[in-house]
Parts: C-alpha cells; structure tokens; sequence
C-alpha cells in the first residue's frame, strides 16, 4: 500500500515537473515569431552577444555596443565607411581599425546570423534597403509602436530608442524578451 | 626585506606616471618636428574652453560640452547621454596612456567641437593642461 502511493506520488510528480518544464519553454518563445528548433542556449538569447573586445572598445566608448546581428553586412559596411559623419558625430578611425571592426560585424551581421531577433529583422527589410538605424527597420517598429513618446522619446531618462539598454535590463547579453523590460520612471508599467 | 617591499611599491607607484609622462613627451616631440612649442598648460586650459559655434547646429561648442570644467569629474557625451570617465590621469590612470589613443580623439574631437583639425601647438598646449589636472 505504502508503495503504491509512493509510486502515485512520484508520477505525480515527474508529470507536474514535465509540465513545469514545458510551461516554461512555451512561455518562452512569447513572440510572434515562429522559429524553427533552436538549441536552448540561443532559444533563451535573441541576438548573438557582443563577444569583440575591441569592438566593444571601439564603439562602446560612445554608445551601447549593439550586436552585430540587428542589421545586415551591407549596413555595418556603410557605417565603416562613413564614420567622419556618424549620424552628426565624428567617428574616424584608422584605416587598420576600421577594417578590423568591419570584419567583425559583417561576419556576424543580421543575415549571416540564425537568432531570432536577426531573422525577424532580415525578413522585415527589401532587399535593397540599408538601414543604418536599427531603430528605422519595420521589424523594430513593430515591436515598438505601442510605445507613447512619453516613455521614450520625451522621457528625460532614455530620450532615443538608441538606448536599448536603459529599459531592456538584459540587452547587454543579447536578451530583448520584453519581460526583462523596465522602462526608466515607469517601474511598474507593463503591457 | 621591507626595504625590498618598500622600493617595490616605490617602483610601482613611479612607473605609471612614468610611462604617462613618456607617451605625452612622445607626442609632443613629434609636434615640435612640425614646428610647434614650446607648450603652455594655461593655454591649454583657454583652448579646453574655447567655444566655437557649429555651423551646422549654430550651438556652442568647446571641450566642456562633454568633459565639463572639472576634468577629476565624469562626463557626459552630449548625444547619447553615456558617462565618459574624468580625463585627468590623476584620477584616472588609463588617461594620456596610449599615444594611439591621443591620435584618434584629438583627431575626432577637434573635428567635431571645432570643425577642424587641432594644430599641432593646440594639441601640445592641450596635452600639458591635461597631463597637470
């Protein structure tokens, strides 16, 4: 008797932990996207992290490091070619570092790259367009049109949407799920 | 023994302003080629607070902008907001460390703050204000 409860018990169990598990990975994938079979360690990631040091270097002395996934190679080639006019900023760098950072974002730009983010920004653009905002492309619109200006925009603690990291906590880490979200003076907003 | 660990500590605490000096003096020699010196550190102080208006925005422009006045305080950049770490060596000392570094702001920063390269006497005048906060 005694062991048959526990058995009982013990199936009972397994059962809820598999569903536990389950749950979990549905809640998951809580976008729209409908992604192939992904390896759990990218499923939990949207976008490749930023693993360069020197870009991180490089570009991070001025503003966050976005990955190299959130546009294509013909983007990051642009932008290397004109940074003495860095959307108003001047960017220069020598030609040996130029050509070592566009190496590296090339390599791992948007259409090179199988994560989640990168698709869905890759399938958001023409053929022939090249963002140099990540922020222009629909695929980024979308995902950021219930915003008011007031959050963002007007918001004296984000002021752009270049700031991915002021309200995606984990944006650094390459991890954009909106349930990470905190939007600078709106603590308990969600959506 | 002590007298060891003295001197090491001694040691450790020269080289780095030791290197400092030797990369600035490094730049500046290479100003002097060019027909520049010798250099003035409140000069320097003047140019870190010369503004110039932009002519594309019709704004002010100077060093301060980003820096502020007090260079043993963060910056801000203007644009994006992000913290830029004090510039004086003194505070920190990854400052006026790596000639390559030198090169690439002063090439950047001039262009954007004034509109122009710096000439080789700003930049040492510039250099010896920096090197003293």
């Amino acid at each position: 008797m005694k062991k048959k409860t526990w058995v009982i018990v013990s199936v009972l169990g397994i059962s809820l932990g598999l569903l536990g598990v389950s749950g979990l990975v549905v809640s998951d994938d809580d976008d729209d996207e409908h992604e192939g079979r992904r390896s759990w360690s990218q499923s939990r990631l949207d976008v490749a992290p930023v693993e360069n040091a020197f870009y991180k270097e490089e570009c991070g002395a001025c503003h966050f490091p976005y990955q190299p996934g959130l546009l294509p190679a013909r983007s990051w080639q642009r932008m290397i070619d004109g940074l003495e006019d860095h959307f108003g900023e001047n960017a220069e760098l020598d030609a040996v570092d130029a050509q070592q950072l566009k190496v590296y974002l090339t390599e791992n730009a948007a259409d090179t790259s199988n994560y989640k983010r990168s698709r869905g920004i890759m399938r958001s653009l023409a053929n022939n367009d090249v963002p140099l905002r990540i922020s222009t492309t629909r695929y980024f619109n979308r995902k950021h049109d219930e915003l008011p200006e007031h959050m963002v925009k007007n918001n004296p603690k984000v002021r752009s949407f270049s700031n991915c990291e002021l309200c995606h906590t984990q944006a650094a880490q390459g991890s954009y799920n909106e349930h990470q979200v905190k939007v600078p003076g709106y603590a308990d907003w969600d959506d | 023994m002590i007298t060891r660990i003295g001197m090491i500590a001694v040691v450790s605490l020269i080289v780095p302003l030791v290197s400092l000096a030797a990369v600035v003096d490094e730049q500046q020699a290479t100003y002097r080629a060019s027909g520049a010196g010798p250099f003035n550190a409140k000069i320097g102080e003047q140019l870190w607070q010369q503004d110039v208006v932009n002519a594309k925005d019709g704004r002010p422009r100077s060093c301060t902008t980003c820096h502020g006045l007090d260079l043993r305080s963060m910056g801000k950049h203007t644009k994006t907001g992000k913290a830029i770490k004090p510039l004086s060596p003194a505070v920190n000392a990854e400052r006026l460390s790596s000639a390559k570094n030198i090169r690439k702001w002063f090439k950047r920063n001039c262009k954007w703050t004034w509109g122009r390269e710096c000439t080789p006497q700003e930049k040492g005048d510039l250099l010896s204000f920096i090197q003293q906060q």
